[in-house]
């Protein structure tokens, strides 16, 4: 039987491990999608390492998202057998790379969220969500340094990169929405001391983000219309495509290795 | 003339020869990207066991993303197959996290001898938000700037040094 996409039964936890490997899996691989492009090399060299950052991670959750669902999948089967709508991550980590300032404003907002996220979930009662809390958090540490760095190296720039970045910031913040939102999934395991509540991740994620557009000369765009949807699967335009590039290898040569 | 001969080992002692060996020959595998450190030095060993039917050693990734973890694998594979042992099962476990407070003395002065800086013990966030001081892996110099904070693999970032003017590697803190 030719394989084709798979169906997985998504108990909260199994779709909460599938929600966070998708963020760092797409969010790494449009970082990828820099690689030879950057302005500098040390630039090149820096996108492709966080890309490879979250890469980690999502191996990390998917490996442990398959032993939960315990139907004997790995990594790969969630990676490149689910469709557009079976991807569970948030709009933000989706959109196109744009230009250099849209890469890092995006890098910056998610980085900004994650590294308290992840901190809060070395607390988790999940054992490996915990240990995967424990490096990622410092990881994305390091984004949020480097993100910062040129966020306020292009906001307090020329007048071109300071209109990029406060282009890219306009773009991005309806996105942002999404970060803080709670449904059935998120209350089931935050009663079960599994997830954090994102709500109270609301207040460092800002803290961090006004700090670093202040010193940049940057505003944040007044508070309006939030885009979502993806994380019950309703996605941008742009997921389709960047899945067609990311899965054509492995559905058109089923179990392809090195 | 009669011929003393010492006795056979005990189960228990042939055992414990055979753990030291798999130990031993566990202990000998070198980080691909940082040859002159062993994972023993690096902390990335964590266990080496006789079970009934193979050897379970357990590694710990570095970097969620350290694309040595596979290569590492495969070479424990290769040096306890030299070394007798034909079954081997590697477990990469997960928690608790790697730090490079792991890294031993000794892999730290291996690694300041190869040129690159070794992670400062017990650093943590303060050198990720304080203002980091690397000292010269060359001169010892402590006069030194970052260049970039994502160097040549995942585990380094890049430096000069003002005093001798040589770039050089530095192991970030983890």
């Amino acid at each position: 039987m030719a394989p084709g996409p798979i169906r997985v039964a998504e108990t909260p936890l199994v779709s909460y491990l599938l929600r966070r490997a998708d963020d760092a899996l797409v969010l790494g691989h449009r970082l990828s999608e820099w690689a030879g492009r950057a302005p500098t090399m040390e630039e090149d060299m820096a996108l492709a390492n966080m890309g490879l950052d979250l890469l980690g991670q999502a191996r990390m959750l998917y490996a442990h998202a398959g032993e939960v669902e315990g139907r004997g999948r790995d990594e790969d089967a969630f990676a490149y057998w689910r469709d557009e709508r079976g991807y569970r991550n948030l709009l933000l980590v989706e959109q196109p790379n744009g230009d250099f300032a849209v890469t890092i404003v995006r890098q910056f907002l998610y980085a900004a969220y994650a590294e308290p996220y992840w901190r809060a979930m070395m607390a988790s009662g999940d054992a490996t969500l915990a240990a995967v809390g424990a490096k990622a958090e410092k990881e994305m540490a390091y984004h949020v340094r480097h993100c910062a760095e040129w966020v306020v190296r292009l906001g307090d720039g020329t007048a071109e990169s300071r209109a990029r970045a406060a282009a890219a910031l306009t773009e991005l913040w309806p996105f942002t929405g999404e970060l803080f939102e709670v449904d059935g999934t998120d209350r089931t395991l935050i009663a079960a001391g599994i997830a954090v509540d994102p709500q109270t991740l609301r207040e460092p994620w800002q803290r961090t983000v006004i700090q670093v557009l202040a010193e940049a000369t940057l505003e944040a765009p007044p508070a309006g219309f939030m885009r979502r949807g993806g994380r019950s699967g309703r996605h941008s335009e742009h997921l389709g495509h960047l899945l067609a590039e990311m899965q054509h290898l492995q559905r058109s040569n089923p179990g392809a290795a090195w | 003339m009669t011929v003393r001969r010492s006795p056979p080992p005990t189960p228990a002692a042939a055992s414990s020869a055979r753990l030291t060996a798999a130990r031993r020959a566990a202990a000998t595998v070198v980080d691909p990207e940082i040859p002159v450190l062993t994972i023993a030095d690096l902390g990335v060993l964590r266990d080496v066991r006789l079970g009934d039917e193979r050897v379970e050693v357990d590694i710990t990734p570095t970097y969620s993303g350290c694309p040595a973890m596979n290569m590492i694998a495969l070479e424990l594979e290769v040096a306890l197959a030299r070394a007798g042992f034909a079954a081997v099962k590697v477990n990469t476990i997960l928690a608790p996290a790697w730090t490079t407070d792991w890294m031993s003395e000794e892999g730290r002065r291996k690694l300041r001898d190869y040129g690159i800086a070794p992670p400062r013990r017990g650093a943590g966030r303060r050198a990720l938000f304080g203002v980091e001081e690397v000292a010269c892996p060359r001169c010892g110099s402590e006069d030194t700037a970052e260049i970039a904070a994502f160097g040549s693999t995942s585990c380094k970032s890049l430096w000069r040094c003002r005093a001798c003017r040589e770039p050089f590697d530095a192991f970030k803190c983890h």
